[in-house]
């Protein structure tokens, strides 16, 4: 029987698993009250792996979505075209701005992090970023102001979510995306309070981040989707 | 409701979120999985699933006649398709919307966990198959459950908005003209089955890998191939995606798509056929240890090849169309996902007992309740393929047709089976009850001498699994009768050097 001898495995350092009492995670905290020069900038997988199961759970519930529009249109003779209410254009480059100035306080909290090592005397600079956040958080709630405005100015003109096939699925779309954007507020939120509260960890502004740039992305999606087959 | 509670409630929560969340983390070597609270929320929403489901039985004119399939149009209409169709119905789907939220976070959590919480040379080949079962199991949760729920939606809002996702147009029930307007009945299956169908392999995949498991460790050897294991279950988890237009071939779809989807019904027997090989070709020769946990597991591969075997039958259209709706299918997916997935939640639950409370389950009791369960099984479920092929069809209240008749008897005969399998189930309940508080200490933390974390650990295991130490992994999961080593059998966690030709590198 031919048989090899195996050594142990060789173990990864970055993946070594915390020693000690279960607080498994609590390993790269930023230190409260927004001074960031503690951080490590060693974001636990966790966070950005479960961020992408999330975000693909959520890409299957809007394609069954899609396959249910597409389905249904062709299914009878009764879809009714309309033209899309304008505001959407403009909600849609609110997000898009949004996203640029969450980009921009990402970038400087991880320019920071990593300056972080070599330089100890920037503590004003938690400031900015959460000066970028604060601008997101308000470009997000008005995307959201924006979109309740077109079903308002919809329903004002009579149509309504049982009007026609064509409505109900444009109210399903952009009311189940902007239930999603409500959660990316909730993430936005928690990641400013942590910035100025108690502790953020790099991981849960990135996941936060990552899930807001795909709200965009899947805006962009449901127009080009909602623009071509209402 | 029978088939929504089983389905939903009991196969899937038990072997999978259950057994799962218990075992997962300690056979990946973590502490806890990465996110506790999405972990607590799962269990709670699907708890509170379960109150909404429940409450139907009390509001309106009772709980839904549409079964766990929900076809549309009866169960869009509302109130007019007769009782429970309308607040029964808004139920129902709420429960299972609310239940597919449950689920979703439960699987990213299992999903997590086993990409990236795993312990310090714990490799994914190195594995249980236990853990690879309920990792392929997450991930076709997360894809399925992600579309049923917004088939939920759009089904409430038929109820409550008037919308016409799933009622066609002029349609007249009870000398009423619906309002709804081109509705398409069929996008209900489709969104429906596209889960429904990786959802009964939900509920399996778990049972075949805590099967696995419990039939090495008591084997003393190895599957012939852990790797072959592993990649059938995951072809069963991906086909299972394309064969859902099977349960649709009478519902007037294109026959192309019929033949289309009978295709790669036909292909999925090919991994379930190398699984159940793997299993026959290892226990070949096996000095098998025989106890309560490793007689279910004999009696889990019994019901999915006898199961298994009918299923060649439905995937053809032709034959299909003959046995559609009558009590073949029902035999055919009792047999092969529901006692299948009933022997497997039982031999996990004999096999980890122990280590979830400490103390061994009778063994005597446990005993006669496999030998009366199995042979009351298939005194149910084997004549429902005979009343089929006569041509009885279920869901009737009552056979009064003359061809019909003739198969009383044998209705009567499935009958008295059902009540004394059930009554068998009560040895199983006082067993539990009784050894949990009275049984017998368990001699040590590792009472069947297994190799993986789980019997590396304390009994019952700690908060953080594994107290002060993390444990390392040397070793593939199943070293057993492993030549030149110290033991019978090699733990992960033992530093040993040992020759093993299966070791993975």
């Amino acid at each position: 029987m031919a048989t090899t001898v195996h050594e142990p495995p060789k173990i990864d350092l970055d993946r070594l698993p915390s020693q000690g009492s279960g607080n498994g995670g609590w390993r790269n905290l930023v230190p409260a009250g927004g001074d960031l020069r503690r951080v490590k900038d060693s974001s636990p997988p966790p966070a950005s792996t479960g961020i992408w199961v999330g975000l693909a759970a959520i890409t299957m519930t809007f394609a069954a979505f899609t396959s249910a529009l597409i389905v249904r249109q062709g299914a009878a003779p009764d879809w009714r075209h309309f033209t899309l209410p304008s505001v959407l254009y403009l909600n849609t480059l609110v997000i898009i701005a949004s996203s640029i100035t969450l980009e921009v306080a990402r970038r400087q909290v991880a320019a920071f992090m990593s300056g972080a090592q070599n330089t100890e005397t920037k503590k004003d600079q938690a400031a900015s970023p959460a000066r970028w956040l604060y601008i997101t958080l308000f470009l997000g709630l008005l995307f959201v102001a924006g979109q309740t405005f077109a079903w308002l100015q919809l329903r004002a003109q009579g149509f309504g979510l049982a009007t026609n096939i064509s409505y109900s699925f444009f109210y399903v779309l952009t009311v189940a995306h902007a239930l999603h954007v409500f959660g990316g507020l909730g993430g936005l939120v928690r990641v400013i309070s942590k910035l100025h509260n108690s502790v953020l960890r790099r991981s849960t502004l990135d996941a936060t981040s990552r899930y807001w740039h795909f709200m965009g992305a899947l805006w962009l999606y449901l127009l080009l989707l909602l623009w071509m087959k209402l | 409701m029978h088939g929504t509670i089983m389905v939903f409630f009991v196969l899937t929560t038990a072997p999978f979120a259950a057994f799962g969340n218990f075992f997962l983390p300690i056979q990946v070597g973590a502490e806890d999985m990465p996110f506790p609270h999405f972990n607590m929320m799962s269990f709670w929403v699907t708890f509170v699933a379960f109150l909404v489901l429940v409450t139907s039985f009390f509001a309106g004119d009772g709980p839904t006649l549409g079964g766990w399939t929900q076809y549309a149009p009866l169960s869009a209409i509302g109130a007019v398709g007769g009782p429970g169709q309308g607040l029964g119905v808004v139920l129902w789907a709420a429960s299972i919307g609310i239940f597919c939220i449950g689920q979703l976070l439960g699987s990213l959590n299992f999903i997590t966990t086993t990409l990236d919480m795993r312990t310090r040379g714990m490799s994914l080949m190195r594995l249980p198959l236990s853990a690879w079962g309920w990792f392929i199991t997450s991930v076709m949760g997360l894809t399925a459950f992600a579309v049923l729920m917004p088939a939920c939606i759009l089904l409430i809002l038929d109820h409550v908005a008037g919308t016409s996702f799933f009622v066609a147009s002029n349609l007249v029930i009870n000398d009423q003209v619906l309002p709804h307007s081109g509705g398409s009945t069929l996008l209900w299956q489709h969104l429906f089955w596209f889960f429904g169908h990786p959802e009964v392999y939900i509920a399996i995949i778990p049972g075949m890998g805590i099967v696995s498991h419990v039939l090495i460790t008591n084997m003393r050897k190895p599957m012939l191939s852990h790797r072959v294991l592993i990649y059938s279950m995951g072809a069963l988890g991906a086909l299972s995606y394309m064969v859902y237009g099977h349960h649709m071939f009478v519902s007037g779809m294109n026959p192309v798509s019929s033949l289309a989807f009978s295709f790669p019904t036909l292909v999925i027997t090919i991994p379930s056929t190398i699984v159940v090989l793997m299993w026959l070709g290892s226990l070949y020769g096996s000095k098998l240890r025989i106890n309560s946990a490793s007689l279910f597991s004999l009696g889990f591969i019994s019901m999915f090849i006898s199961g298994g075997v009918s299923g060649f039958f439905l995937a053809q259209p032709s034959i299909d169309i003959m046995l559609h709706a009558t009590y073949f299918v029902v035999g055919h997916f009792h047999l092969v996902m529901g006692v299948a997935a009933m022997f497997g939640i039982f031999a996990g639950t004999y096999f980890w007992f122990p280590k979830m409370t400490g103390r061994m389950m009778n063994e005597t009791l446990g005993k006669t309740h496999f030998v009366l369960s199995f042979i009351g099984a298939y005194c149910i479920f084997m004549p429902f393929h005979y009343l089929g092929i006569a041509g009885n069809v279920r869901r009737y209240q009552a056979f009064t047709d003359d061809y019909l008749i003739p198969l009383i008897p044998v209705h009567k005969f499935i009958t008295y089976s059902a009540i004394f399998t059930g009554l068998v189930q009560l040895i199983f309940v006082f067993n539990l009850i009784h050894s949990r508080f009275k049984g017998a200490v368990a001699p040590n933390d590792n009472p069947w001498e297994g190799t993986s974390l789980e019997w590396s650990t304390a009994t019952p295991p700690p908060h953080n699994n594994f107290g002060d130490k993390m444990p390392v992994v040397y070793h593939d999961p199943y070293q057993y009768s492993v030549e030149g080593a110290s033991a019978d059998y090699i733990m992960q966690t033992s530093p040993e050097k040992i020759n093993s030709p299966d070791e993975e590198k």
